[in-house]
């Protein structure tokens, strides 16, 4: 694949689906999905359960093909490459689309470790203290756990490990971070956290991030895709409608949209 | 409490729930009891045959050995083997030398061989713990009637120079170091063999093969094998290493090959068996450790661009290392006490020279304490008893240092 660098006339959008469709066998998950990913924009893809969110978040970065009897059609160009194509390796696809988990899963090995190893198996050769240090601080974690860097990352609190979680997807130097639901399982002040933490980030990453709170993508992100099941022969999840964030919830076009994000549907 | 109104279909009935779970509880505490009462009874036993009053008599009276006044027991190897010397046939004597040169035995084993040859204590009877302790002067009174020759004592079977002394074909002068070294030799030949295969097979099964029909069989196969009666590996050990591997374990394509060996029944041979015998247990152990690694690990770490080696390397093994140990120490524990196998593959019984090689032949515990109780003379139950404590301190400290091991890797954050 080739690397992306800020010189060439880079197109807008980082990553691209051209008519995709999710299959876990014979099951169609997803069906249809044609939307783009800005860059160094957060893109927010909210929906009700079950309706294949997760699911398009995972075919971004090739982690569904970690369960068998996954299968895609369509495309998803990344930097107008196909990540599908037989060429691509998925270990390079994940080394540049990191992922972040709805569950914070520190590895259980100490704050450092847990940032340090990823990017060892990269072969990092500069200065791992400074590294681990500016994904802390990136992270928002570094005051925080600058004093305990040597304990264990599973001692931290929910909120903590999720950021854990985000400064260790950083140390790989991604250029899209995929985020399915990351304040799921965190109180209110830790979300809060996270949500000023992707703003942040934002200026040198791309975001993608799945979420149930519709605040939360009202709130944090810039353009919104709205996925819902539909009755296509077999019931299927698919964006009905793609839009900048503040028209998805002021003015959408589709009923079914303003019928959820005002919370009369789902 | 004011009581609930109840609709008329529940028949609530909290106390008699409660009845039946107390009564639960009892029949649970009384299998645990059963189990421990069997436990004990076992040891007791053991114990019973260990310890005692034995009475002996010396062939040859040890004080008309003494010569110019030092006693048998401080005469020098020079002075005991010109001992043998006088009171051996030259053709006995010779035989010793050929077996292993006087030059080349220890003091403590010539002055064995004095006590077996010359001396030769023999025991004439032998009394149990309980008896020695309840019928004390009844035991004197009869050994002073029917054996006025015989010296009687309270001995413990289990000493350390049994443990330390070679075999022999006297109760009261035998030992086990044979055996001992034997079962270490044999188990280090399992363990060097089994783990790495059962461990490889295990991550291929759990983390590469994928799951068609052909995996499932081997899969269920895997489990069958486990179950498999140890005699029927010891023939499979017969006719592979012993047989057909036999250039390889008599050490023949190495040049190697122990003067008293010449064939395959050898430690290494011994040892491959029994590797045979617990691999199954080990891969499933292995997979069933590596199966409880959360999966949000494997996703955590290919998230970061993993390879699937890195990820099992770093992640995957490190976690389920401590229950891969757990399994493989339950394996080995097996192995130490398996007898059949062995006596298929062909355990020497009356070896008195160490193991000193892969190539040599051996015995192991298990078939001492076997070969002991088939003996008539009821000495030899002592001896047995008495080897069955070593088996078991054996087992103990190797499980314990086992589980420090384990400890030390399940050490995690």
């Amino acid at each position: 694949m080739a690397q992306s660098s800020p010189n060439t006339e880079a197109s807008k959008y980082v990553l691209e689906t051209k008519d995709l469709g999710i299959y876990y066998g014979d099951f169609r998950a997803v069906t249809g999905v044609n939307i783009p990913v800005e860059r160094h924009k957060i893109t927010a893809i909210i929906g009700p359960s079950g309706c294949g969110k997760s699911t398009l978040l995972r075919a971004f970065n090739r982690m569904n093909e970690l369960s068998p009897g996954t299968r895609i059609e369509g495309e998803i160009r990344f930097e107008g490459e196909n990540l599908y194509d037989p060429s691509v390796d998925p270990v390079e696809v994940r080394y540049r689309i990191g992922m972040v988990f709805q569950k914070p899963n520190p590895f259980p090995k100490s704050i450092y470790e847990n940032i340090a190893w990823g990017a060892r198996i990269h072969g990092f050769k500069g200065k791992m203290d400074e590294l681990v240090e500016s994904c802390l601080r990136q992270a928002a974690l570094w005051d925080e756990v600058k004093d305990k860097l040597q304990q264990s990352g599973l001692a931290l609190s929910g909120g903590q490990q999720q950021r854990l979680c985000i400064a260790r997807a950083l140390a790989v130097q991604p250029e899209v971070i995929l985020m399915d639901e990351p304040a799921s399982a965190l109180d209110p002040i830790a979300t809060l956290k996270i949500e000023e933490l992707m703003q942040e980030l934002k200026k040198n990453y791309t975001i993608v991030i799945v979420t149930h709170n519709m605040q939360q993508a009202a709130r944090a992100s810039d353009h919104t895709a709205m996925m819902m099941l539909i009755e296509d022969g077999k019931r299927s999840g698919t964006v009905i409608e793609f839009d900048k964030t503040n028209t998805i919830f002021t003015n959408p076009k589709d009923k079914r949209t303003e019928g959820y994000v005002t919370g009369r549907y789902g | 409490m004011k009581e609930k109104i109840i609709h008329t279909d529940y028949n609530v009935n909290i106390e008699g729930r409660n009845r039946s779970g107390t009564a639960w509880r009892w029949i649970f505490q009384a299998s645990t009891i059963v189990g421990i009462l069997a436990l004990v009874a076992l040891l007791l036993n053991i114990m019973d045959a260990s310890f005692g009053y034995v009475a002996y008599e010396a062939k040859v009276n040890p004080a008309t050995l003494a010569s110019n006044g030092v006693p048998l027991e401080e005469q020098s190897k020079e002075q005991l083997v010109a001992l043998l010397q006088s009171k051996l046939s030259s053709g006995a004597f010779n035989k010793l030398d050929k077996d292993e040169p006087f030059e080349k035995r220890s003091r403590a084993n010539v002055l064995q061989i004095v006590n077996e040859r010359i001396v030769k204590y023999e025991v004439v009877q032998v009394w149990d713990l309980w008896s020695s302790l309840t019928k004390s002067a009844e035991i004197k009174a009869t050994v002073a009637k029917d054996f006025p020759q015989a010296d009687l004592k309270f001995i413990s079977w289990l000493t350390a120079d049994f443990i330390t002394r070679p075999q022999s074909s006297e109760a009261i002068t035998t030992g086990v170091r044979t055996a001992i070294l034997g079962s270490l030799w044999t188990i280090l030949f399992t363990i060097l063999f089994a783990f790495p295969i059962g461990v490889g097979a295990a991550i291929y099964l759990e983390e590469y093969a994928i799951d068609n029909w052909l995996n499932r069989l081997i899969r269920t196969n895997i489990n069958n094998l486990a179950g498999v009666p140890s005699i029927v590996y010891g023939i499979l050990g017969l006719a592979i290493f012993v047989r057909t591997l036999e250039p390889l374990t008599s050490g023949e394509i190495f040049g190697l090959v122990d003067a008293t060996t010449a064939n395959g029944r050898t430690v290494l041979a011994a040892g491959l068996t029994l590797g045979l015998l617990v691999l199954p247990i080990i891969i499933i152990n292995a997979q069933e450790a590596i199966r409880a690694v959360p999966q949000s690990l494997r996703k955590a770490s290919y998230g970061i661009g993993a390879t699937k080696w890195q990820t099992i390397w770093s992640h995957v093994l490190p976690n389920a290392m401590p229950g891969i140990l757990t399994g493989t120490i339950l394996a080995i524990s097996r192995a130490i006490g398996e007898t059949a196998p062995l006596v298929v593959v062909g355990a020497s019984t009356a070896i008195s020279f160490d193991p000193t090689s892969p190539f040599s032949k051996f015995t192991t515990l298990p078939i001492q304490i076997y070969q002991w109780t088939s003996r008539p003379q009821p000495e030899f139950r002592s001896v047995a008893a008495a080897t069955i404590l070593v088996l078991l301190i054996m087992l103990l400290s190797l499980n314990a240092s086992a589980v420090v091991l384990r400890n030390r890797f399940s050490r995690r954050y």
